[in-house]
């Protein structure tokens, strides 16, 4: 193996890693006020035909298509994820079920299909894509050049998210009370933390960023519509969280390793490396398999700090 | 202390459904004393502390702060008029440090929390009352002891001037009792108030400036402490003098039959640290032993291993001289061994499920109500009807969810499950927790009717008068070894209490 083919798997392993970061951030923030969002991949669906359509709607510069074209598809993330929100908090239903109908509803031959159809957003190609920029005119630095400067807008949005998300977690007082929240909804509430508000706020923002990962696939990573494009990423993101134990920081480590997989098939095939295409593909499916299994026991929920409130609705003592 | 009244409750009245919990309470806290608030479970103490804290809603009366009437619709109401409240149960995050549970919650415009002024500021507050914990270690690393010294920072932190406490020994050793009576009082020459709520009468002695007693929700009279004596307070308490009534047993045990026998059985609990080790007793035909400690000493551990829910890592119990196969609640359930859980609505009944079913868990099997292993519905339901009435459940039907049920009632459908199955030995862990008096009075009744039929009791209690009255012979647990065994006739209440708290000496709790 060459350099040259290491450097292209990494800086690809960055692209394909980067919607997967996108909606296990969302996924983290979601979890840690201890909602469960199963909704992952049809939301990021959704966020993927409202993104394609904003960016053949949105007249403007390119620049302004996509801007509008991202903020379009966050929107239609954060509004399905409202109606999870509305299912799980408010509602107080069963959080696994209401993720699955999510997913069901929103995904693949529903309504991502659906609005994709009744809006023409599959007839035509996507005009305008997220294309890589290249940064200080480095991309052509060797090595370094293509892995960090020559990526596009939303992964370089990523690595500030990544950032600001464990600042705000970790570090501010709405991340503390957000994971008080998390853990012990009972104790949050009797020192006067809004329970409901904060999970509302962050089920929603979360799926936003589902939606933002969506967007991802339909300008970038296609780039076109095609129904259920995403094809299982919203499953890996939600693999990704725990692997991350929670943690913006490592779950960019995991998407991007995941994002290797996933790349792997078509470099290699690039490269006339002679290895099942479909094995390939397979891959960070069955790696989100072992890592559900392996992190699933209850031994390393407890070790791995799971929110220990975690998919519970929560629901005030009365006598 | 001064005259000054920092509190003053009167004609308070709650109402909760089918008990009228504070009937007309009075109360008057003044500035910088230790007052305890003293009552029997159910005397309507915690009530009480729940309205004047803003958990509660008082149906009626009112309630001054500083000769300001005041309402509180929540605790953080309660917190800004200076009021906070430290719980039996802690609401504390586990996962979080020390200094991040005082502050949480707590809003000082900016963005982001200064974790090392925060410790600085509880570091200061733990020094001056003689709270000693460290501001950067995680809860869930800290002793109870240690962790109720947290929920009292976290009260004093936010400022309150009174300072309720439910129960606070109750998850003490005595040595730690000790060095939170020092803090109250520290507490109270500051001018803060404490509220110290308490059955304990040796306590309220100790540490408080006046008493006020309450029995069957109302105010039974305030002293001054100086003024009293532990005889008055507790006839106060009771309604009448006491050396408290042991029962009058119609027939006496028969220590000659053995009816449970355990021998050398360890224990590992859920965490995998041994909780019993090489526990060994017997239970006489017809015999009530009572099981003293503080929680966590092995006690659930211990019914749950004869009970059959919990495999032991060694040891032997048989039941009327025949082993038992251990770990199997089923071998448990058919060799005569029935199981009063603490956790009523959790371990001993499916909250959802009717009463019915509920009375029907535990003889499915039998012939009587179920054919082809098919259930008999119509059985079923007769065998309800029939326990419904000889125990005199109160339940709209027998299809109502036990969940809807009162406690009282909770615990008689459990108690007439597993008497029904004519049990040879019964395992009641705190049987009377949280249940009304009359209530209490029921079950207590029960428990003594079934040893007078020759069952024999493992009655397993915090509630060291409950052993002292039932009981013919008490096991005193600590730290999962039984570390005293002696007869319930003249027991010495301060040498059971010492050996509870881990001291074989005859050091005075004071």
């Amino acid at each position: 193996m060459n350099s040259n083919l290491f450097i292209i798997i990494i800086s690809s392993a960055i692209f394909y890693g980067t919607p997967l970061f996108f909606a296990a951030l969302g996924g983290i923030l979601t979890e840690r006020g201890g909602v469960l969002n199963l909704g992952v991949e049809g939301t990021m669906l959704i966020g993927a035909v409202a993104g394609a359509w904003g960016s053949q709607h949105v007249g403007g510069s390119s620049w302004m298509t996509i801007t509008m074209a991202i903020v379009i598809g966050m929107l239609a993330g954060g509004l399905v994820s409202t109606l999870l929100a509305f299912l799980c908090i408010t509602l107080k239903v069963n959080q696994t079920v209401a993720g699955l109908a999510i997913t069901i509803f929103a995904g693949t031959v529903g309504l991502s299909s659906y609005f994709a159809k009744t809006w023409g957003v599959s007839e035509s190609p996507v005009t305008r894509q997220i294309r890589k920029l290249d940064v200080l005119g480095l991309a052509d630095t060797p090595i370094l050049g293509p892995i960090f400067f020559n990526q596009n807008i939303l992964t370089y949005l990523s690595w500030i998210l990544c950032v600001a998300s464990s600042i705000y977690l970790f570090r501010s007082r709405f991340g503390l009370h957000l994971r008080a929240v998390g853990e012990s909804p009972a104790t949050a509430d009797a020192m006067g933390i809004n329970v409901t508000r904060y999970r509302y706020l962050h089920t929603i923002f979360g799926g936003a960023l589902a939606g933002a990962g969506g967007v991802f696939y339909s300008l970038a990573i296609v780039p076109n519509w095609v129904d259920g494009m995403t094809a299982g990423a919203g499953w890996i993101a939600i693999a990704l969280v725990i692997f991350g134990f929670w943690r913006p920081g490592l779950t960019l480590v995991g998407a991007y390793l995941f994002g290797a997989l996933q790349s792997l098939s078509s470099t290699l095939k690039a490269r006339n490396v002679s290895i099942s295409g479909d094995l390939l593909n397979a891959l960070p499916f069955f790696m989100t398999i072992v890592v559900l299994v392996l992190v699933s026991s209850r031994f390393a929920h407890r070790r791995l700090g799971a929110p220990a409130a975690l998919g519970v609705p929560y629901e005030r003592e009365e006598r | 202390m001064t005259d000054q009244v920092a509190v003053r409750m009167s004609g308070i009245v709650k109402r909760f459904p089918g008990v009228v919990a504070n009937d007309g309470v009075d109360l008057e806290i003044r500035a910088g004393e230790v007052h305890a608030l003293l009552g029997e479970n159910g005397a309507g103490k915690s009530t009480l502390s729940n309205i004047l804290c803003g958990l509660y809603r008082a149906d009626e009366g009112v309630v001054e702060v500083a000769g300001r009437q005041s309402e509180f619709s929540s605790p953080r109401d309660a917190l800004n008029a200076g009021i906070g409240m430290v719980h039996q149960h802690f609401r504390l995050v586990p996962t979080f440090t020390v200094a991040e549970n005082v502050v949480l919650g707590e809003s000082d415009g900016s963005l982001f929390m200064n974790h090392d002024q925060v410790a600085a500021r509880v570091q200061e507050l733990s020094d001056r009352y003689a709270l000693a914990v460290d501001p950067t270690a995680r809860i869930w690393q800290l002793s109870v002891g240690e962790q109720q010294r947290v929920e009292i920072l976290k009260v004093l932190y936010r400022g309150a001037k009174v300072l309720i406490l439910d129960e606070p020994t109750a998850v003490l050793t005595p040595i730690e009792a000790r060095s939170l009576f020092a803090t109250l009082r520290a507490m109270g020459e500051e001018g803060r108030s404490v509220i110290f709520i308490s059955h304990k009468l040796g306590e309220v002695m100790a540490v408080s400036d006046r008493v006020t007693v309450l029995r069957g929700g109302r105010t039974v009279g305030t002293v001054d402490t100086s003024e009293t004596s532990t005889r008055d307070l507790a006839s106060l308490m009771v309604g009448r003098s006491v050396d408290f009534d042991r029962v009058v047993r119609a027939t006496p045990a028969d220590t000659d039959t053995t009816v449970l026998r355990v021998e050398d059985v360890s224990v590992t609990d859920d965490r995998g640290r041994v909780s019993l080790h090489q526990i060994s007793f017997t239970i006489g035909r017809g015999e009530i032993v009572g099981v003293a400690g503080v929680a966590g000493n092995g006690q659930r551990e211990l019914a749950e291993v004869i009970s059959g829910i919990r495999v032991p890592i060694a040891g032997r119990i048989s039941v009327m001289d025949e082993e038992l196969k251990l770990g199997k609640a089923r071998a448990a359930i058919s060799s005569g061994i029935a199981h009063v859980p603490e956790d009523r609505l959790h371990t001993g009944l499916a909250a959802g499920h009717s009463v019915e079913d509920n009375l029907a868990l535990k003889n499915y099997r039998s012939v009587q109500i179920s054919k082809f292993r098919l259930l008999k519905r119509r059985a079923i339901r007769e065998q309800a009807s029939t326990l419904v009435e000889r125990y005199d459940v109160k339940t709209p039907d027998t299809v109502t969810p036990v969940r809807l049920l009162s406690g009282g009632n909770v615990q008689k459908v459990l108690l007439a499950r597993e008497f029904s199955a004519l049990p040879s030995v019964l395992i009641a862990a705190s049987p009377t927790r949280g249940l009304d008096v009359g209530a209490i009075e029921t079950v207590r009744e029960r428990l003594v009717a079934a040893a007078d039929e020759g069952v024999g009791v493992l009655l397993i209690s915090e509630d060291l008068d409950e052993i002292l009255s039932l009981a013919d012979r008490i096991l005193v647990m600590y730290e999962g070894r039984i570390v005293d065994d002696l007869p319930a006739t003249g027991a010495d209440r301060e040498r059971i209490g010492l050996t509870m708290g881990g001291s074989n000496t005859t050091e005075a709790v004071k």
